[in-house]
Protein backbone atom coordinates (compact mmCIF):
# COMPACT_ATOMS: atom_id res chain seq x y z
CA UNK A 1 0.00 0.00 0.00
CA UNK A 2 2.89 2.59 0.50
CA UNK A 3 4.46 1.75 -2.43
CA UNK A 4 1.48 2.56 -3.89
CA UNK A 5 0.82 5.94 -2.85
CA UNK A 6 4.25 6.63 -3.47
CA UNK A 7 3.64 6.12 -6.75
CA UNK A 8 0.71 8.16 -7.05
CA UNK A 9 2.13 10.61 -5.16
CA UNK A 10 4.51 11.14 -7.67
CA UNK A 11 2.55 10.42 -10.49
CA UNK A 12 0.56 13.60 -9.44
CA UNK A 13 3.96 15.25 -9.26
CA UNK A 14 5.35 14.69 -12.76
CA UNK A 15 1.33 14.89 -13.80
CA UNK A 16 1.00 18.88 -12.77
CA UNK A 17 4.62 19.20 -14.97
CA UNK A 18 2.24 17.34 -18.00
CA UNK A 19 -0.55 19.67 -17.40
CA UNK A 20 1.66 22.74 -17.54
CA UNK A 21 3.01 21.66 -20.60
CA UNK A 22 -0.71 20.45 -21.95
CA UNK A 23 -2.24 23.87 -20.79
CA UNK A 24 0.44 25.64 -22.78
CA UNK A 25 -0.29 23.26 -25.78
CA UNK A 26 -4.06 23.54 -25.93
CA UNK A 27 -3.95 27.65 -25.28
CA UNK A 28 -1.84 28.03 -28.70
CA UNK A 29 -3.94 25.42 -30.52
CA UNK A 30 -6.83 27.23 -29.43
CA UNK A 31 -5.69 30.36 -31.32
CA UNK A 32 -3.37 28.45 -34.19
CA UNK A 33 -5.24 25.27 -34.66
CA UNK A 34 -2.15 23.72 -34.72
CA UNK A 35 0.30 21.54 -32.05
CA UNK A 36 3.02 24.03 -30.95
CA UNK A 37 5.78 21.34 -31.57
CA UNK A 38 8.60 23.84 -30.13
CA UNK A 39 6.47 24.38 -26.86
CA UNK A 40 9.31 21.91 -25.23
CA UNK A 41 12.52 23.05 -26.79
CA UNK A 42 11.21 26.69 -25.98
CA UNK A 43 11.03 25.75 -22.19
CA UNK A 44 14.14 23.91 -22.30
CA UNK A 45 15.92 27.39 -23.59
CA UNK A 46 14.48 28.91 -20.58
CA UNK A 47 15.26 26.55 -18.45
CA UNK A 48 18.79 27.08 -19.84
CA UNK A 49 18.44 30.63 -18.89
CA UNK A 50 17.53 30.22 -15.63
CA UNK A 51 20.29 27.78 -14.96
CA UNK A 52 22.90 30.76 -16.60
CA UNK A 53 21.49 33.56 -14.23
CA UNK A 54 21.68 31.13 -10.90
CA UNK A 55 24.98 30.24 -12.37
CA UNK A 56 26.13 33.54 -12.63
CA UNK A 57 24.92 34.31 -8.43
CA UNK A 58 21.49 35.20 -8.73
CA UNK A 59 19.06 33.92 -5.80
CA UNK A 60 16.95 31.07 -7.28
CA UNK A 61 13.30 32.55 -6.80
CA UNK A 62 14.69 36.07 -8.79
CA UNK A 63 15.63 33.64 -11.26
CA UNK A 64 12.92 31.82 -11.42
CA UNK A 65 10.43 35.01 -12.05
CA UNK A 66 13.18 36.80 -14.50
CA UNK A 67 13.25 33.45 -16.77
CA UNK A 68 9.07 33.77 -16.66
CA UNK A 69 9.68 37.50 -17.52
CA UNK A 70 11.82 36.67 -20.46
CA UNK A 71 9.91 33.25 -21.24
CA UNK A 72 6.94 35.46 -21.89
CA UNK A 73 8.58 38.45 -23.79
CA UNK A 74 10.01 35.67 -25.94
CA UNK A 75 6.84 33.83 -26.56
CA UNK A 76 5.29 37.36 -28.06
CA UNK A 77 8.25 38.16 -30.03
CA UNK A 78 8.05 34.52 -31.76
CA UNK A 79 3.90 35.07 -32.56
CA UNK A 80 4.82 38.35 -33.74
CA UNK A 81 7.98 37.61 -35.91
CA UNK A 82 7.41 33.99 -37.32
CA UNK A 83 4.05 32.49 -36.93
CA UNK A 84 1.90 35.80 -37.31
CA UNK A 85 3.09 36.08 -41.23
CA UNK A 86 1.77 32.76 -41.76
CA UNK A 87 -1.37 32.94 -39.84
CA UNK A 88 -3.67 32.46 -42.63
CA UNK A 89 -1.07 30.07 -44.97
CA UNK A 90 -2.46 26.40 -45.42
CA UNK A 91 -1.53 23.65 -42.47
CA UNK A 92 1.70 22.57 -44.05
CA UNK A 93 3.55 25.87 -43.98
CA UNK A 94 2.67 26.60 -40.21
CA UNK A 95 4.08 22.55 -39.38
CA UNK A 96 7.12 23.89 -41.28
CA UNK A 97 7.48 26.82 -38.95
CA UNK A 98 6.99 24.60 -36.03
CA UNK A 99 9.23 22.05 -36.90
CA UNK A 100 11.73 24.96 -37.75
CA UNK A 101 10.74 26.71 -34.31
CA UNK A 102 11.84 23.30 -32.43
CA UNK A 103 15.20 22.85 -34.22
CA UNK A 104 16.08 26.62 -34.06
CA UNK A 105 15.16 26.50 -30.60
CA UNK A 106 16.88 23.13 -29.65
CA UNK A 107 20.00 23.92 -31.86
CA UNK A 108 20.03 27.41 -29.66
CA UNK A 109 20.55 25.55 -26.27
CA UNK A 110 23.06 23.58 -27.51
CA UNK A 111 25.19 26.03 -29.34
CA UNK A 112 24.75 28.87 -26.39
CA UNK A 113 24.83 25.91 -23.44
CA UNK A 114 26.40 23.38 -24.90
CA UNK A 115 25.15 19.77 -24.81
CA UNK A 116 26.94 18.45 -21.32
CA UNK A 117 24.13 17.61 -18.62
CA UNK A 118 23.57 20.21 -15.92
CA UNK A 119 23.00 19.78 -12.39
CA UNK A 120 19.83 22.21 -11.41
CA UNK A 121 19.46 22.39 -8.11
CA UNK A 122 15.79 22.60 -6.69
CA UNK A 123 14.91 25.00 -4.25
CA UNK A 124 13.17 22.72 -2.20
CA UNK A 125 14.10 20.72 0.62
CA UNK A 126 15.12 17.54 0.44
CA UNK A 127 12.53 16.17 2.65
CA UNK A 128 8.78 17.28 2.57
CA UNK A 129 7.45 19.08 5.57
CA UNK A 130 3.93 17.05 4.82
CA UNK A 131 3.77 12.72 4.17
CA UNK A 132 7.79 13.27 4.00
CA UNK A 133 7.38 8.91 3.42
CA UNK A 134 5.27 9.63 0.29
CA UNK A 135 6.58 12.23 -1.91
CA UNK A 136 10.28 14.31 -2.00
CA UNK A 137 10.37 17.80 -1.21
CA UNK A 138 10.91 18.77 -4.64
CA UNK A 139 7.90 16.48 -5.96
CA UNK A 140 5.60 18.74 -3.23
CA UNK A 141 7.49 21.90 -4.31
CA UNK A 142 7.06 21.30 -7.79
CA UNK A 143 3.09 20.12 -7.35
CA UNK A 144 2.46 23.77 -5.31
CA UNK A 145 4.43 25.79 -7.74
CA UNK A 146 2.31 24.16 -10.91
CA UNK A 147 -0.98 24.42 -9.07
CA UNK A 148 -0.10 28.05 -7.74
CA UNK A 149 0.50 28.97 -12.01
CA UNK A 150 -2.75 26.94 -12.81
CA UNK A 151 -4.48 28.97 -10.37
CA UNK A 152 -3.04 32.20 -11.41
CA UNK A 153 -3.93 31.28 -15.20
CA UNK A 154 -7.61 30.19 -14.45
CA UNK A 155 -7.99 33.25 -12.12
CA UNK A 156 -6.56 35.55 -14.92
CA UNK A 157 -8.90 34.02 -18.12
CA UNK A 158 -11.94 34.10 -15.72
CA UNK A 159 -11.97 37.24 -14.15
CA UNK A 160 -10.11 39.70 -16.02
CA UNK A 161 -11.12 42.13 -18.88
CA UNK A 162 -7.73 40.88 -21.02
CA UNK A 163 -8.35 37.66 -20.23
CA UNK A 164 -11.91 37.62 -21.40
CA UNK A 165 -10.79 39.87 -24.26
CA UNK A 166 -8.20 36.86 -24.67
CA UNK A 167 -10.83 33.97 -25.18
CA UNK A 168 -13.10 36.02 -27.48
CA UNK A 169 -9.83 36.64 -29.52
CA UNK A 170 -9.20 32.85 -29.76
CA UNK A 171 -12.79 31.56 -30.25
CA UNK A 172 -13.97 34.01 -33.17
CA UNK A 173 -11.48 36.09 -34.41
CA UNK A 174 -13.85 38.15 -36.56
CA UNK A 175 -16.28 38.65 -34.24
CA UNK A 176 -13.52 40.27 -31.71
CA UNK A 177 -12.54 42.67 -34.00
CA UNK A 178 -15.86 43.77 -34.25
CA UNK A 179 -16.03 44.76 -30.51
CA UNK A 180 -12.22 46.91 -30.98
CA UNK A 181 -10.34 43.07 -29.88
CA UNK A 182 -6.91 44.02 -31.50
CA UNK A 183 -6.78 40.43 -32.36
CA UNK A 184 -3.10 39.64 -33.12
CA UNK A 185 -1.81 41.06 -29.97
CA UNK A 186 -4.26 38.89 -28.11
CA UNK A 187 -2.66 35.99 -30.21
CA UNK A 188 0.60 37.20 -29.53
CA UNK A 189 -0.27 37.79 -25.45
CA UNK A 190 -1.55 33.97 -25.69
CA UNK A 191 2.09 32.85 -26.95
CA UNK A 192 3.42 34.81 -23.93
CA UNK A 193 1.27 32.99 -21.63
CA UNK A 194 2.05 29.72 -23.02
CA UNK A 195 6.09 30.10 -23.45
CA UNK A 196 6.33 31.38 -19.69
CA UNK A 197 3.71 27.76 -18.55
CA UNK A 198 6.45 26.05 -20.32
CA UNK A 199 9.36 28.02 -18.79
CA UNK A 200 8.01 26.31 -15.46
CA UNK A 201 7.15 23.58 -16.33
CA UNK A 202 10.53 22.83 -17.38
CA UNK A 203 12.31 24.78 -13.99
CA UNK A 204 10.75 22.02 -11.94
CA UNK A 205 11.65 19.11 -14.43
CA UNK A 206 15.39 20.18 -14.47
CA UNK A 207 15.82 19.10 -10.99
CA UNK A 208 14.40 15.76 -11.73
CA UNK A 209 16.35 14.99 -14.85
CA UNK A 210 19.41 17.10 -15.56
CA UNK A 211 19.47 19.84 -17.72
CA UNK A 212 20.04 19.10 -21.50
CA UNK A 213 19.22 20.70 -24.74
CA UNK A 214 16.56 17.91 -25.39
CA UNK A 215 15.15 17.30 -21.98
CA UNK A 216 11.87 18.20 -22.83
CA UNK A 217 11.40 16.52 -25.65
CA UNK A 218 9.98 13.41 -24.13
CA UNK A 219 7.78 15.20 -21.54
CA UNK A 220 6.45 17.47 -24.35
CA UNK A 221 4.79 14.06 -25.36
CA UNK A 222 3.42 13.30 -22.25
CA UNK A 223 2.08 17.08 -22.09
CA UNK A 224 0.67 16.26 -25.56
CA UNK A 225 -0.95 12.76 -24.14
CA UNK A 226 -2.44 14.72 -21.68
CA UNK A 227 -3.61 17.51 -24.45
CA UNK A 228 -5.41 14.99 -26.21
CA UNK A 229 -6.41 12.76 -23.35
CA UNK A 230 -8.39 15.72 -21.81
CA UNK A 231 -9.60 17.31 -25.36
CA UNK A 232 -7.21 19.49 -27.29
CA UNK A 233 -9.70 22.67 -27.39
CA UNK A 234 -10.21 22.52 -23.40
CA UNK A 235 -7.56 23.71 -21.21
CA UNK A 236 -8.97 22.27 -17.92
CA UNK A 237 -9.39 18.96 -20.08
CA UNK A 238 -5.50 19.33 -20.82
CA UNK A 239 -4.71 19.98 -16.91
CA UNK A 240 -7.14 17.03 -15.36
CA UNK A 241 -5.32 14.77 -18.44
CA UNK A 242 -1.78 15.67 -16.93
CA UNK A 243 -2.71 14.21 -14.06
CA UNK A 244 -4.11 11.33 -15.21
CA UNK A 245 -0.91 10.56 -17.57
CA UNK A 246 0.94 11.22 -14.67
CA UNK A 247 -0.46 8.92 -12.51
CA UNK A 248 -1.05 6.20 -14.83
CA UNK A 249 1.95 6.01 -16.24
CA UNK A 250 3.74 6.17 -13.00
CA UNK A 251 1.33 3.32 -11.85
CA UNK A 252 2.15 1.41 -15.00
CA UNK A 253 5.82 1.52 -15.21
CA UNK A 254 5.88 0.24 -10.99
CA UNK A 255 3.62 -2.72 -11.64
CA UNK A 256 2.98 -3.77 -14.87
CA UNK A 257 5.20 -2.74 -17.71
CA UNK A 258 8.32 -1.72 -16.19
CA UNK A 259 10.54 1.98 -16.01
CA UNK A 260 11.62 1.29 -19.26
CA UNK A 261 8.89 1.78 -21.08
CA UNK A 262 7.44 4.60 -19.41
CA UNK A 263 7.15 6.86 -22.51
CA UNK A 264 5.22 4.27 -24.22
CA UNK A 265 2.33 4.75 -22.45
CA UNK A 266 2.49 8.49 -23.65
CA UNK A 267 2.32 6.76 -27.09
CA UNK A 268 -0.17 4.61 -26.66
CA UNK A 269 -2.46 7.35 -25.09
CA UNK A 270 -1.90 9.69 -27.88
CA UNK A 271 -2.74 6.84 -30.20
CA UNK A 272 -5.79 5.30 -28.71
CA UNK A 273 -7.15 8.54 -27.62
CA UNK A 274 -7.14 9.58 -31.48
CA UNK A 275 -8.46 6.14 -32.62
CA UNK A 276 -11.08 5.50 -30.04
CA UNK A 277 -12.42 9.25 -28.81
CA UNK A 278 -10.83 11.70 -31.06
CA UNK A 279 -12.69 14.20 -29.17
CA UNK A 280 -11.06 13.31 -25.48
CA UNK A 281 -12.49 13.17 -22.29
CA UNK A 282 -13.64 16.50 -21.83
CA UNK A 283 -13.46 17.66 -25.14
CA UNK A 284 -16.62 18.75 -27.45
CA UNK A 285 -17.84 17.15 -30.52
CA UNK A 286 -17.55 20.20 -32.67
CA UNK A 287 -20.67 20.43 -35.49
CA UNK A 288 -20.80 22.49 -37.91
CA UNK A 289 -23.77 23.34 -40.26
CA UNK A 290 -23.10 22.32 -44.08
CA UNK B 1 -22.31 66.89 -41.94
CA UNK B 2 -23.42 63.27 -42.95
CA UNK B 3 -22.75 60.49 -40.19
CA UNK B 4 -21.35 58.17 -43.04
CA UNK B 5 -20.26 58.82 -46.57
CA UNK B 6 -19.11 56.80 -49.19
CA UNK B 7 -17.74 57.62 -52.15
CA UNK B 8 -16.35 55.64 -55.39
CA UNK B 9 -16.43 52.32 -52.87
CA UNK B 10 -15.41 49.15 -55.09
CA UNK B 11 -14.43 46.08 -52.84
CA UNK B 12 -12.96 42.59 -54.34
CA UNK B 13 -12.97 39.13 -52.91
CA UNK B 14 -9.80 37.93 -53.88
CA UNK B 15 -9.81 38.63 -57.70
CA UNK B 16 -13.43 39.21 -57.94
CA UNK B 17 -15.17 42.28 -58.13
CA UNK B 18 -18.02 42.23 -55.76
CA UNK B 19 -18.72 46.21 -55.62
CA UNK B 20 -18.66 49.23 -58.68
CA UNK B 21 -18.28 52.44 -57.49
CA UNK B 22 -21.57 52.43 -55.01
CA UNK B 23 -22.02 55.98 -53.29
CA UNK B 24 -24.10 56.46 -50.16
CA UNK B 25 -24.44 58.42 -47.45
CA UNK B 26 -26.09 58.48 -44.30
CA UNK B 27 -27.56 61.45 -41.90
CA UNK B 28 -27.08 61.85 -38.33
CA UNK B 29 -29.96 59.68 -36.71
CA UNK B 30 -31.25 58.18 -39.56
CA UNK B 31 -32.35 54.26 -40.51
CA UNK B 32 -31.03 53.45 -44.49
CA UNK B 33 -31.07 50.20 -45.85
CA UNK B 34 -29.43 48.73 -48.45
CA UNK B 35 -31.83 46.49 -50.36
CA UNK B 36 -31.27 43.75 -52.98
CA UNK B 37 -31.01 39.74 -54.44
CA UNK B 38 -28.72 37.42 -53.33
CA UNK B 39 -25.38 38.28 -53.79
CA UNK B 40 -25.76 42.12 -55.15
CA UNK B 41 -23.29 43.08 -52.68
CA UNK B 42 -25.19 43.67 -49.53
CA UNK B 43 -22.90 42.40 -46.98
CA UNK B 44 -20.28 43.12 -48.96
CA UNK B 45 -21.17 46.88 -48.82
CA UNK B 46 -21.29 46.26 -44.60
CA UNK B 47 -18.26 44.41 -44.66
CA UNK B 48 -16.72 47.59 -46.58
CA UNK B 49 -17.96 50.18 -44.11
CA UNK B 50 -15.98 48.73 -41.37
CA UNK B 51 -12.87 47.50 -43.68
CA UNK B 52 -13.05 43.85 -43.36
CA UNK B 53 -13.19 43.05 -46.80
CA UNK B 54 -10.87 44.72 -49.70
CA UNK B 55 -11.77 48.07 -50.80
CA UNK B 56 -10.93 50.85 -53.03
CA UNK B 57 -12.70 54.18 -52.85
CA UNK B 58 -13.34 57.07 -49.96
CA UNK B 59 -15.50 56.17 -46.86
CA UNK B 60 -15.54 58.62 -44.11
CA UNK B 61 -17.17 58.53 -40.47
CA UNK B 62 -17.96 61.38 -38.37
CA UNK B 63 -16.68 63.44 -40.72
CA UNK B 64 -12.79 61.68 -41.00
CA UNK B 65 -11.65 59.43 -43.82
CA UNK B 66 -11.52 55.44 -42.16
CA UNK B 67 -10.12 53.87 -45.60
CA UNK B 68 -7.38 51.40 -45.21
CA UNK B 69 -7.96 52.17 -40.81
CA UNK B 70 -7.85 48.64 -39.29
CA UNK B 71 -11.30 47.47 -37.87
CA UNK B 72 -10.68 48.00 -34.02
CA UNK B 73 -9.52 51.45 -34.73
CA UNK B 74 -12.99 52.34 -36.80
CA UNK B 75 -14.74 50.44 -34.01
CA UNK B 76 -13.23 52.42 -31.04
CA UNK B 77 -14.52 55.58 -32.87
CA UNK B 78 -17.84 54.16 -32.39
CA UNK B 79 -19.49 51.62 -34.94
CA UNK B 80 -20.60 48.96 -34.16
CA UNK B 81 -21.70 46.00 -36.66
CA UNK B 82 -23.80 42.81 -36.16
CA UNK B 83 -22.72 40.55 -38.81
CA UNK B 84 -24.04 38.32 -40.84
CA UNK B 85 -24.47 34.79 -38.69
CA UNK B 86 -24.75 37.10 -36.17
CA UNK B 87 -20.91 36.97 -34.24
CA UNK B 88 -21.61 36.31 -31.33
CA UNK B 89 -19.29 34.37 -29.45
CA UNK B 90 -21.00 31.05 -28.44
CA UNK B 91 -18.60 29.49 -25.95
CA UNK B 92 -18.67 32.50 -23.62
CA UNK B 93 -22.05 32.93 -21.48
CA UNK B 94 -24.25 35.71 -22.30
CA UNK B 95 -23.22 38.07 -19.62
CA UNK B 96 -19.03 37.72 -20.72
CA UNK B 97 -20.50 38.63 -24.52
CA UNK B 98 -22.46 41.83 -23.25
CA UNK B 99 -18.65 42.81 -21.41
CA UNK B 100 -16.97 41.76 -24.97
CA UNK B 101 -19.11 44.19 -26.07
CA UNK B 102 -17.97 47.06 -24.45
CA UNK B 103 -14.13 46.40 -24.04
CA UNK B 104 -13.63 49.22 -25.54
CA UNK B 105 -15.15 51.16 -22.90
CA UNK B 106 -13.56 51.73 -19.93
CA UNK B 107 -16.20 53.59 -17.40
CA UNK B 108 -17.07 50.49 -15.52
CA UNK B 109 -20.14 51.94 -13.55
CA UNK B 110 -21.36 52.82 -17.28
CA UNK B 111 -21.16 49.41 -18.68
CA UNK B 112 -22.84 47.72 -15.53
CA UNK B 113 -25.71 50.21 -15.85
CA UNK B 114 -25.85 49.76 -20.09
CA UNK B 115 -26.05 45.72 -19.15
CA UNK B 116 -28.89 46.37 -16.68
CA UNK B 117 -30.59 48.62 -19.61
CA UNK B 118 -30.29 45.66 -21.62
CA UNK B 119 -31.71 43.33 -19.72
CA UNK B 120 -34.69 45.72 -19.24
CA UNK B 121 -34.83 45.70 -23.01
CA UNK B 122 -34.45 41.83 -22.84
CA UNK B 123 -35.95 40.24 -20.11
CA UNK B 124 -34.74 36.97 -21.71
CA UNK B 125 -31.35 37.48 -21.86
CA UNK B 126 -31.74 38.08 -17.93
CA UNK B 127 -32.80 34.85 -17.77
CA UNK B 128 -30.35 33.31 -19.42
CA UNK B 129 -27.07 35.65 -18.06
CA UNK B 130 -25.13 32.83 -17.36
CA UNK B 131 -26.06 30.30 -19.68
CA UNK B 132 -23.67 29.64 -23.28
CA UNK B 133 -24.60 32.19 -26.07
CA UNK B 134 -24.31 28.96 -28.21
CA UNK B 135 -27.34 27.08 -26.36
CA UNK B 136 -29.91 30.55 -27.04
CA UNK B 137 -32.71 29.95 -29.32
CA UNK B 138 -31.72 31.63 -32.96
CA UNK B 139 -34.10 34.99 -31.73
CA UNK B 140 -32.28 35.11 -28.72
CA UNK B 141 -28.33 35.02 -30.37
CA UNK B 142 -30.12 37.84 -32.49
CA UNK B 143 -30.66 39.44 -29.29
CA UNK B 144 -27.72 39.09 -28.02
CA UNK B 145 -25.83 40.03 -30.96
CA UNK B 146 -27.69 43.55 -31.55
CA UNK B 147 -26.95 43.73 -27.16
CA UNK B 148 -23.47 43.33 -27.70
CA UNK B 149 -23.59 45.85 -30.31
CA UNK B 150 -24.93 48.56 -28.70
CA UNK B 151 -22.93 47.57 -25.40
CA UNK B 152 -20.07 49.98 -27.54
CA UNK B 153 -22.40 52.67 -27.02
CA UNK B 154 -22.32 53.25 -31.12
CA UNK B 155 -22.81 56.28 -33.48
CA UNK B 156 -23.55 53.62 -35.84
CA UNK B 157 -25.16 50.30 -35.64
CA UNK B 158 -24.94 48.18 -39.39
CA UNK B 159 -27.22 44.82 -39.45
CA UNK B 160 -26.91 42.56 -41.54
CA UNK B 161 -30.00 40.93 -42.13
CA UNK B 162 -31.36 40.87 -38.28
CA UNK B 163 -34.68 39.20 -39.76
CA UNK B 164 -32.92 35.99 -41.20
CA UNK B 165 -33.61 32.41 -40.05
CA UNK B 166 -36.39 33.95 -37.00
CA UNK B 167 -39.46 33.13 -36.69
CA UNK B 168 -42.38 35.88 -38.04
CA UNK B 169 -42.65 37.28 -34.74
CA UNK B 170 -39.62 37.36 -33.50
CA UNK B 171 -38.74 39.38 -36.50
CA UNK B 172 -41.60 41.79 -35.73
CA UNK B 173 -40.33 41.89 -32.13
CA UNK B 174 -36.39 42.56 -32.66
CA UNK B 175 -37.54 45.50 -35.51
CA UNK B 176 -39.81 47.23 -32.88
CA UNK B 177 -36.80 47.20 -30.59
CA UNK B 178 -34.65 48.52 -33.21
CA UNK B 179 -37.00 51.15 -33.85
CA UNK B 180 -37.25 52.45 -30.30
CA UNK B 181 -33.19 52.35 -30.19
CA UNK B 182 -33.09 54.20 -33.33
CA UNK B 183 -35.80 56.67 -31.53
CA UNK B 184 -34.52 56.94 -27.58
CA UNK B 185 -30.89 56.42 -27.82
CA UNK B 186 -30.54 58.28 -31.32
CA UNK B 187 -28.35 55.06 -32.78
CA UNK B 188 -28.25 56.00 -36.57
CA UNK B 189 -28.39 52.30 -38.54
CA UNK B 190 -27.55 51.04 -42.18
CA UNK B 191 -29.48 47.99 -42.32
CA UNK B 192 -29.34 44.94 -45.04
CA UNK B 193 -32.63 43.50 -45.53
CA UNK B 194 -33.72 40.83 -47.76
CA UNK B 195 -37.40 41.47 -46.07
CA UNK B 196 -38.09 44.49 -48.40
CA UNK B 197 -41.30 45.69 -47.00
CA UNK B 198 -39.68 44.90 -43.29
CA UNK B 199 -37.02 46.94 -43.72
CA UNK B 200 -38.96 49.46 -46.00
CA UNK B 201 -41.30 50.42 -43.31
CA UNK B 202 -38.25 50.75 -40.22
CA UNK B 203 -35.91 52.94 -42.87
CA UNK B 204 -35.94 56.42 -43.84
CA UNK B 205 -33.50 56.36 -46.67
CA UNK B 206 -32.96 53.21 -48.85
CA UNK B 207 -30.36 52.07 -51.48
CA UNK B 208 -30.98 49.61 -54.01
CA UNK B 209 -28.30 47.11 -55.11
CA UNK B 210 -27.99 45.09 -58.57
CA UNK B 211 -24.56 43.08 -58.85
CA UNK B 212 -22.62 45.64 -57.17
CA UNK B 213 -24.13 48.42 -58.24
CA UNK B 214 -26.80 51.36 -57.14
CA UNK B 215 -29.46 51.06 -59.45
CA UNK B 216 -31.64 53.49 -56.92
CA UNK B 217 -32.22 55.12 -54.12
CA UNK B 218 -34.19 57.67 -52.79
CA UNK B 219 -36.49 58.21 -49.21
CA UNK B 220 -37.99 54.91 -48.19
CA UNK B 221 -41.85 56.11 -48.58
CA UNK B 222 -41.34 56.96 -51.85
CA UNK B 223 -40.03 53.47 -52.93
CA UNK B 224 -42.40 51.78 -50.70
CA UNK B 225 -45.25 53.74 -52.40
CA UNK B 226 -43.89 53.28 -56.70
CA UNK B 227 -45.27 50.35 -57.83
CA UNK B 228 -43.10 49.74 -60.97
CA UNK B 229 -39.99 49.57 -58.36
CA UNK B 230 -41.90 47.23 -55.66
CA UNK B 231 -42.94 44.87 -58.60
CA UNK B 232 -39.45 44.86 -60.17
CA UNK B 233 -36.91 44.73 -57.79
CA UNK B 234 -38.49 44.52 -54.24
CA UNK B 235 -40.97 41.26 -55.38
CA UNK B 236 -43.80 42.01 -53.31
Amino acid sequence: MDGFLLQVFSGLANGSIYAAVGLALVMIYQSTHHINFAQGEMATFSTFICWWLIDSGMSYWLAFFLTVGVAFIGGVVVQRVFIRPVERKPVLINVIVFVALLVIFNAMSGWIFDHTLKAFDSPFPVRSAVLPEYISGHQLGSLGVTLAVLLVIYLFFRFTPIGLAMRGAAQNPDSASLVGIRVTWMLALGWGLASAIGAVAGMMMAPIMFLDPNMMAGILLYGFAAALLGGIDNPWGAVAGGFIVGVLENLLGAYVIGSDLKLTVALVLIVGTLTLKPNGLFGQKVVTRV
Amino acid sequence: MNLLEVKNLSAWYGPTQALFNVNFHLSQGGITTILGANGAGKTTTLRSVCQTAKTSGDISFVGQSISGMSTDKIVRMGMAHVPDGRGTFTGLTVEENLKLGAYTRRDKDGVSEDIEKIYVRFPRLRERYSQQAGTLSGGEQQMLAISRALMLRPKLLLLDEPSFGLAPLIVQEIFEIMKSINQTDGVSMLLVEQNASLALNLADHAYLLETGKVVLSGPAEDIRADETIRRTYLGY
